[in-house]
């Protein structure tokens, strides 16, 4: 069948089969391998994209849905200039990542949080990340980088 | 942690070398690769522990448009297909029967995944079930069937100088002993006696398994794999391929996430003799679910008493560790010899004695988890501390500042005399977590510390290039895997040769390219790698000098070494100007190296103490048994940090696992 959808910013048209998921459509077909797959049953977090700002466990969202639907992968965050968005140049202030497998995927939840939400608390972010493990950091400089980004995103206060 | 600046570059938070490329998402893991050609493999697995495979129709399989072949254990002819680094037990898919649900049994080679996912249920295996010897105690008792019906030949991992392996369904035995256990318990005041379990874990690393392998026409085995060890994993290839070094390549880009998971040789020899059979380049990607099937932490029972004189010096301990290996050797012999040296603890006991085995059965074959045995042994150890304090009527912490022992001071006869300060660590876990201050109602508060023989074996060559430009690249065999090895073996090499870290580069991790490092694990990138780039940085140094003395014609004694190049009189030359003079020619590069190994300061094992100290408060609903942490204190005794921030992270991020261990999982 033939899909058409926003993808980070850009109209694509491909003909796609009817089972195939989101994640494979991004990795295989439009080769942005930034959507990591994991767990392939909506536990780990790790291949999170945001369809429509919202965001959705692509292993497991069937790539059909996204007809007519804006698709954000970690590949679209960064401005047209390379710009970081907040949330990548925080990860990277905190080092809030090291293996960085599951990174992609909690950077983009963290923004639908924080486009949602200006001023979060702790206790608010954690209940939002719950759906993205990490198993490398601790967790603890991922709150912090997106507390810094928070801040950030609301003009520095 | 303090950042102290005698350094420029060293023992500051820099910005970690991968950053970039892991928050854009345009780093790249085995995951994200494919290679022209390539076709997808799938596995079928067996369904029982303990079967015997009567009959393999592929028929069916093969005739499905799209599947290029299906592989069994009998078309291995031509193939070593037993490997293992410990014992070569394991066969690279089942050979005439299955010893774990999970085992390869096919694999069906395919034009795409879809098609190879499809064609395993057109595989018909017949099987002769037989009982399965699913824990320890069966495998040893007396009657139980082997779960490997012949013994077999020893890897030839020289990492394993104290592998005497063992009989029967033992896999490996370690015996330590010194003083007299027996006679110091008859004569102990206080003894803590238990028996203590450690449950199966699964490491879950983010990425599973995966791997492409190539073996061309010409002979030449490429492999792209997320294993933490490639020089492992070419050895183990080359035994089974039969082919020399130079013709087997193993390159391991980013990984995601190991925890000792991704050590040594996984599906790497099957997925290789798949491309070997259908002479394609094949790609094999493990689902989650079929990583918990490929490997484990060991479980284990500990059987141990402590004892204590009347002035609460501990006097002894003993200890018996049954380690359930599963069906295959993989590493648990050195989980062996680490647990057992790992249950003495950062103490001073005059009289020890422990007997560890790790025991086939029929489950899925069990390996390096998170510090080899120290998960296991250390809880049991350590709460008969405490056990032992309060029979003493001593505070824990004040039982363990008696018993520690000091920097320099021996824990294990022969071995390296602890080289932290773990009474200071304790006392520091101590007064962070404010143990002097009242307990709440259901609060509970502890400090416990441990020491491993961390390092593994010291085996590990490095290359510096230096270029004609002041450019530098650091060439070095140790993995990516999150713990930060790109970042910081290019600090140390900016810091030795004097250069901006923005102008040094780090290759790797390519066994054609790189020379040999046995392995990224136990804390031994920045300790060994960290001072083989060191070295090398030394190296390439003194060659600069012998240069700059022909090019200024002086004798080297004549030439001082500054950051960043030599002074002779007035004269000052960088490292791109000595070379430019001495080759008149742009654009050459000089190659310092260095070969660490077990001589010199190296000889002792350990390579370091790894000390772990860790302080908890929980507090505990006693109605549900809900356990929720108050206050978490981890101390890492490094000595000087070379990246202070990923040095924290690393603490922080082992400590949480423990806590998935602990409370969860």
């Amino acid at each position: 069948m033939n899909i058409g959808f926003k993808l980070n910013g850009k109209q694509v048209n491909l003909e796609i089969e009817h089972r195939e998921t989101l994640a494979e459509v991004l990795r295989e077909r439009c080769r942005l391998t930034g959507v990591k797959v994991s767990c392939e049953a909506q536990v780990c977090g790790s291949c999170t994209v945001l369809v429509d700002d919202l965001p959705v466990s692509a292993c497991t969202y069937l790539a059909y849905e996204v007809r007519g639907k804006r698709v954000t992968t970690i590949e679209g965050l960064a401005g047209e200039s390379g710009h970081l968005h907040p949330l990548q140049q925080a990860f990277l202030d905190h080092f809030a990542f090291q293996c960085g497998f599951c990174t992609p995927g909690m950077i983009l939840a963290a923004k639908a949080l924080l486009d949602e939400r200006s001023e979060v608390t702790d206790a608010e972010t954690v209940a939002y990340m719950n759906g993205n493990l990490c198993r490398c950091t601790g967790y603890l400089p991922i709150l912090k980088a997106i507390r810094q980004a928070a801040t950030e995103l609301r003009g520095g206060k | 942690m303090t950042e102290r600046n005698e350094f420029a570059v060293v023992n500051h938070s820099v910005p970690r070398g991968d950053g970039m490329a892991k928050v854009t998402g345009s780093a790249v893991y085995t995951s994200d690769m494919a290679v022209e050609h390539m076709a997808w493999a799938n596995v079928l697995r067996s369904p029982f522990a303990r079967a015997r495979i009567l009959s393999i129709d592929t028929s069916l399989a093969k005739s499905q448009p799209g599947v290029i072949d299906v592989l069994t254990g009998e078309m291995l002819k031509g193939l070593h297909p037993y490997y293992g680094h410990g014992v070569k037990d394991h066969p690279l898919i089942a050979i005439g029967q299955v010893r774990f649900v999970g085992e390869p049994v096919a694999a069906v080679i395919a034009e795409d995944k879809l098609t190879a996912q499809e064609a395993l249920g057109k595989i018909a295996v017949k099987y002769e079930e037989l009982e399965a010897i699913l824990d320890v105690d069966t495998a040893l008792a007396q009657g139980t069937p082997r779960v490997h019906e012949r013994d077999f030949a020893d890897g030839a991992f020289r990492g394993f100088d104290d592998f005497p392996g063992a009989a029967g369904n033992i896999c490996q035995a370690v015996h330590i002993e010194w003083g007299n256990v027996d006679a110091a318990f008859a004569a102990a005041t206080h003894i803590a006696e238990g028996e203590f379990y450690f449950p199966m874990v699964y490491a879950y690393a983010m990425e599973p398994y995966v791997a492409i392998a190539d073996y061309d026409a010409k002979g030449q085995l490429t492999v792209y794999s997320s294993a933490q060890h490639p020089f492992m994993v070419r050895h183990d290839l080359a035994q089974v391929f039969g082919l020399p070094l130079n013709s087997v390549r193993v390159i391991v880009p980013y990984i995601g996430g190991g925890y000792g998971s991704k050590s040594y040789t996984k599906i790497e020899p099957l997925v290789a003799a798949c491309s070997w059979k259908a002479g394609r380049p094949v790609k094999l990607q493990l689902s989650v679910e079929e990583a918990f099937l490929t490997t484990r932490g060991d479980d284990a029972r500990v059987r141990i008493r402590t004892a204590a004189d009347a002035k609460g010096q501990l006097v002894a301990r003993h200890a018996t560790i049954h380690l359930n290996t599963g069906a295959y050797a993989e590493n648990s012999p050195m989980v062996c010899r680490k647990a057992a040296n790992r249950i003495v603890g950062p103490y001073r006991i005059p009289n020890v004695k422990v007997d560890c085995f790790a025991v086939y059965t029929n489950t899925v074959p069990a390996s390096s988890y998170r510090g080899l045995g120290g998960a296991q042994v250390t809880f049991p150890g350590e709460s008969q501390i405490d056990e032992l304090a309060e029979k003493s009527g001593c505070s824990s912490v004040d039982f363990r500042l008696k018993n520690l022992a000091q920097s320099g001071e021996s824990i294990h006869p022969g071995m390296r005399p602890i080289d932290a300060d773990v009474p200071g660590d304790v006392r520091e876990a101590a007064r962070m977590l404010r143990m002097d201050r009242p307990l709440a109602p259901g609060h509970g508060r502890a400090v416990c510390c441990s020491a491993s023989d961390a390092g593994a074996h010291p085996v590990t060559l490095a290359m510096v290039q230096v270029y004609a430009d002041g450019s530098v690249s650091v060439l070095s065999g140790s993995t990516e895997i999150g713990q930060g090895s790109h970042t910081v073996l290019t600090q140390i090499a900016a810091e030795e040769m004097g250069v901006p870290l923005e102008k040094v580069r780090l290759v790797g991790s390519d066994t054609a390219v790189t020379l040999f490092e046995r392995s990224t694990g136990a804390s031994r990138t920045t300790t060994l790698m960290g001072r083989a780039v060191l070295e090398a940085c030394h190296e390439a140094i003194a060659q600069c000098k012998i240069m700059a003395a022909e090019v200024l014609g002086v004798t080297a004694d004549a030439l001082v070494e500054e950051r960043g190049g030599i002074r002779c009189g007035e004269r000052r030359l960088t490292w791109p100007e000595i070379l430019e003079q001495y080759f008149q020619m742009e654009g050459c590069s000089i190659i310092g190296r260095a070969y660490l190994r077990k001589t010199g300061d190296l000889k002792l094992i350990p390579v370091f103490w790894e000390i772990g100290v860790v302080g908890v408060e929980i507090a505990l609903d006693e109605e549900t048994g809900r356990i929720t942490l108050d206050s978490l204190v981890t101390i890492g005794d490094v000595g000087l940090a070379i990246h202070p921030a990923m040095t924290e992270g690393q603490d922080l991020g082992a400590a949480t696992m423990g806590l998935g261990v602990g409370l969860f999982e």
